[in-house]
């Protein structure tokens, strides 16, 4: 199993509304502040962008479903921030020091937010786990899906994807295991892949016969088929 | 490491969306660990720097320049490196091109990845619950949310982002656009276009 944030396929979430193009990046200030806020915390480097994804899974099914997008990015935040020690639940109360942290001097400054953002965070690594597919190739999912070294973890295949054959369309070279990553155990880089699965391996009343879809997976979330 | 305690911290801050958020933003300016002006920074670059403006440049480009299309379809990365669209969610980039016999949409089922770097920040129907849980069931129900009918002949094919690995749709070129300029063509290319979810506008 996975967790509630794992909602491919699932019925009953009604019309997807569109919006004007023009319309406002964040219709509400505070959208913006949460982005940002968020954003800056990374540069203390006490997380990484799988950590920090697993933090807003880890939400309890309830808070996941009431939280509007922006709400999911703080409520994470808070609690990665006090998982890590760089705050703690007093000073999320209102009742913990002021004055400098200790890891203040990390603080992102304007004049760096330009470089920051230019340099994102690549995740392709070398690896020494050979590719054993290749294009064309016909792979089947892992089933059950759900992270093999943590029970309760973070991993990236999805429900609706799991005991499913389909080919590997594309190698996206080696990238680092956010199974591991999200955990602390190490970066454990191996071969992505994506791969494409017919609609009717993965629904019981696919909308064509030709349709598809296709999913970034992990050389250890397939076997050959 | 999962530890699901129900008592998690964010309970701890006030339950509004709006004073949470400044909350958290005035605990840590008070601990120096983030720095409002970065902030305003931040919300300037997606408010006004980066947006699907340029992506629009390069399907325009790609509609145009044969040579660039091929340099997309061989290392999208490098390419949109070169023009200075490269950064933060959008490391890895592939293009996917539209054809009339496959249509392709993108998703993020799991959070909702997005190529911020060409298209800025998602809109909130992306990261709604009604498209990350239906665009791979049923992406055709879905496009005619969006007033676009797919015929029989044409494939769907659906991207779910569950890596780093970033798409953007190519969309197909409008007819009757023979003569216009790159800035001209650009014009026509929606956000929605380069989703997956609308197509180019006719001029």
């Amino acid at each position: 199993m996975t967790r509630v944030h794992d909602m491919g396929g699932r019925y009953g979430d009604g019309p997807v509304v569109p919006e004007d193009e023009n319309g406002p990046v964040f219709p509400k200030d505070w959208h913006g502040r949460a982005l940002a806020v968020t954003l800056a915390c990374g540069s203390l480097g006490q997380w990484n962008i799988d950590i920090s994804r697993h933090a807003r899974e880890q939400l309890s099914p309830q808070d996941y479903m009431r939280f509007s997008y922006y709400e999911k990015w703080t409520a994470g935040l808070a609690d990665l921030l006090v998982e890590t020690g760089v705050l703690t639940r007093e000073d999320l109360t209102g009742e913990g020091p002021d004055g400098p942290h200790p890891l203040a001097d990390r603080a992102m400054k304007p004049e760096a937010v330009k470089q920051t953002l230019v340099n994102g965070g690549p995740a392709d690594r070398d690896s020494n786990i050979a590719p054993l597919f290749e294009p064309g190739q016909a792979v089947r999912t892992a089933r059950p899906t759900g992270n093999r070294l943590v029970d309760g973890g973070h991993t990236r295949l999805p429900a609706y994807a799991a005991g499913a054959t389909g080919r590997i369309v594309r190698l996206h070279g080696s990238h680092v295991l956010p199974d591991s990553s999200a955990h602390r155990l190490g970066e454990a880089p191996e071969p992505l892949y994506a791969v494409a699965f017919p609609a009717a391996e993965l629904w019981t009343d696919p909308e064509h016969p030709d349709d598809e879809v296709v999913l970034d997976l992990w050389q250890s979330y397939l076997e050959p088929a | 490491m999962p530890h699901d305690d129900h008592d998690h911290p964010h309970s701890l801050l006030p339950p509004d969306p709006a004073l949470r958020v400044k909350a958290l933003e005035t605990i840590l300016t008070r601990k120096g660990l983030i720095d409002p002006a970065a902030l305003d920074e931040i919300i300037d670059t997606y408010e006004n720097k980066i947006g699907p403006k340029n992506g629009a440049r390069v399907v325009a480009r790609a509609w145009s320049d044969s040579a660039f299309l091929e340099a997309l379809r061989v290392d999208a990365t490098a390419v949109v490196k070169d023009i200075g669209f490269y950064g933060r969610q959008g490391e890895h980039m592939v293009i996917v091109e539209n054809t009339p016999e496959v249509h392709n949409m993108v998703v993020c089922t799991l959070c909702s990845c997005y190529p911020w770097p060409l298209l800025g920040i998602p809109p909130g129907w992306y990261k709604s619950d009604a498209y990350r849980a239906r665009a791979v069931r049923e992406p055709r129900k879905v496009l005619v949310d969006f007033g676009v009918s797919l015929g029989e002949n044409t494939a769907v094919r659906v991207w779910d982002s569950t890596a780093e690995v970033r798409y953007l749709v190519i969309p197909m070129r409008p007819e009757g656009t023979d003569g216009l300029d790159e800035d001209a063509l650009a014009a026509l290319v929606t956000r929605d276009s380069m989703i997956g979810t609308g197509l180019a506008v006719a001029p």
